[in-house]
């Protein structure tokens, strides 16, 4: 790495990948190095042979989302839509160590989600069926079941949003960000992919309606095909070009606790009081919420979440009130308006994008690289990403996906 | 938090207000016959910019009024006076 951010063990990350200077052309140009640029890279080397490809990252890679998320991994959407690309994206995680030689510290722990309220029972009760349906593992358990399972939560009913139940999908769980990343780098580098950092997107070139490759802060780059996958920043970049996207983007907040003894072996979140909670190998409560509800590229967000946050938290977990805070922080994250992404291609030539996973789509990385691996490849989408092109804005055929994805992630 | 002014009740806590997004967005008059384009994009797509932002906050915990105002999404800062919404003013 050359760059003036160096949060990484240098000598560790020289080692995993090179760090080539940008080639004057590539056939494939991938804008952002965060889960989903570098997995959309593997899968374009080792599924279609393209391997003259570039991923071009404007700070260092895994340093956007992909660094910042919580971790958690599961399947249990509502619409088939979704359950069809999550779960894929749950097999790939299945075997991910074994696929890129690199251990990505996949726990499935279980993931609940709680429901304080008559409509949370209906609503949560609905996709648990739903998963079904779709052949995903679900469970629904009643408080007392609850409380064997997670035996620190509170199940008074004497709280102001008391535990009526919840949904249990236990082969959900977290996995290790940095890894995650760090393995789809190497791999990919290891096939001739240029993993390039400090060199940030800052316009596009084109000839007539077709685009023609990229201008960055290292100069002008060739490219047969750009894909972006810039998650937060990719209005910014679709702006240049005058296409409007229907993404806002916004802060996502998380906290990790001082470290303490392994008591916590499960995710738990709820929608309905904001917070979710999973202790991290290494002792440390990490925790999360919803997004400001301001736009902001600002990468820090208000305090209010946070304290939400943690009312909620220490009403649920009454333990949790002697523990201390040792870090919060924030990440941009790009909301679309039916809470499903955008995969497919844009309306100009050889222009790709991949957008609108909000606060959800670490689970997805390595679905969500091999669907668009494939679109760029064959110029088609994938059968799991046709449901999720921007044109549904226009037909009406969204894939609402609020409940299972609205403060879960 | 932010410290948002009222045009009626003065400067007031983020936590009284809910944000409602980019200002200005009006929706298609129905005897115009809006095409579906339009309709699209005043359901769908606002702008996103990375710097000034015309945005607007319901005082839903305070006169209940509506109000916009301009704001840095860099550095959160308000750039301008709070203006009262309208109908034909949204
Ligand atoms: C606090 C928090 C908690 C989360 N928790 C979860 C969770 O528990 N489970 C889950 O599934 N998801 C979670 N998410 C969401 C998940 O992190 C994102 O959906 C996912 O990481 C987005 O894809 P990415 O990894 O490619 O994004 P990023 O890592 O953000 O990658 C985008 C990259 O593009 C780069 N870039 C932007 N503009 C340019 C440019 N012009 N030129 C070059 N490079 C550019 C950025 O620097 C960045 O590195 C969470 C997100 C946050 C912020
Ligand atoms: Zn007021």
């Amino acid at each position: 790495m050359s760059g003036r951010r160096q949060p990484l063990d240098p000598h560790l990350v020289e080692r995993l990948w090179r760090t080539p200077a940008p080639k004057p052309a590539y056939d494939v140009v991938v804008v952002g190095a965060g889960g989903h640029g570098l997995s959309t890279a593997y899968y374009l080397a080792k599924n279609h042979g393209i391997t003259n490809v570039a991923v071009l990252e404007r700070g260092w890679l895994g340093g956007g989302n992909m660094g910042r998320n919580t971790t958690v991994v599961r399947s249990n959407y509502l619409w088939d839509q979704s359950a069809a690309i999550y779960e894929f994206s749950l097999k790939l995680w299945e075997s991910l160590e074994d696929e890129l030689d690199f251990d990505v510290l996949l726990s499935q722990r279980g993931v609940v989600a709680l429901a304080h309220s008559t409509h949370d029972v209906r609503e949560i009760k609905r996709r648990v069926s739903a998963n079904h349906a779709n052949g995903i593992d679900a469970e629904w358990l009643e408080p007392a079941e609850l409380k064997r399972f997670v035996p620190i939560i509170n199940i008074s009913p004497e709280v102001r949003y008391p535990v009526l139940g919840g949904s249990l999908q236990r082969r959900g769980g977290i996995a290790r960000h940095d890894h995650v990343a760090w393995g789809y780098a190497h791999a990919a580098d290891r096939m001739g992919v240029d993993i390039i950092q400090n060199c940030e997107v800052t316009d596009f070139l084109r000839d007539g309606d077709r685009i023609t490759g990229v201008q960055t802060t290292r100069g002008p780059i060739a490219a047969g095909n750009v894909a972006l996958a810039a998650a937060g920043h990719t209005s910014t970049l679709a702006d240049r070009l005058g296409i409007r996207l229907p993404i806002q983007s916004h802060p996502l907040q998380a906290l990790v606790s001082e470290l303490i003894e392994p008591f916590l072996d499960t995710v738990i979140m709820s929608n309905t009081v904001h917070v979710y909670v999973s202790q991290a190998d290494k002792g440390e409560l990490v925790m999360g919420a919803g997004i400001d509800a301001f736009n902001s590229y600002a990468q820090r967000g208000s305090f209010l979440i946070i304290e939400r946050m943690l009312a909620a938290a220490i009403e649920l977990f009454p333990i949790f009130s002697q523990v201390r805070v040792l870090r919060t922080w924030a990440g941009i994250v790009d909301v679309c308006p039916d809470a499903s992404p955008i995969i497919g291609p844009l309306p100009l030539g050889n222009l790709y994008v991949n957008t609108g996973w909000g606060t959800g789509g670490f689970k997805a990385t390595p679905a969500s690289g091999w669907v668009y691996a494939h679109t760029i490849a064959t110029g088609q989408p994938h059968e799991l990403n046709a449901p999720f092109q921007l044109d549904r804005f226009r037909s009406g055929a969204l894939v609402d996906e609020h409940g299972a994805a609205g403060v879960a992630h | 938090m932010l410290l948002i002014s009222c045009p009626w009740c003065g400067p007031r806590e983020e936590i009284e207000f809910r944000n409602g997004g980019e200002a200005g967005v009006a929706a298609p008059e129905p005897d115009a016959e809006p095409t579906t384009d339009e309709i699209s994009g005043f359901l769908f797509f606002r702008s996103n910019p990375k710097g000034s932002f015309h945005e607007r906050w319901n005082h839903s915990h305070g006169c209940r009024r509506w109000v916009s105002l301009t704001r840095s999404t860099i550095t959160h800062e308000i750039e301008s006076e709070s203006q009262p919404t309208g109908r034909f003013r949204p």
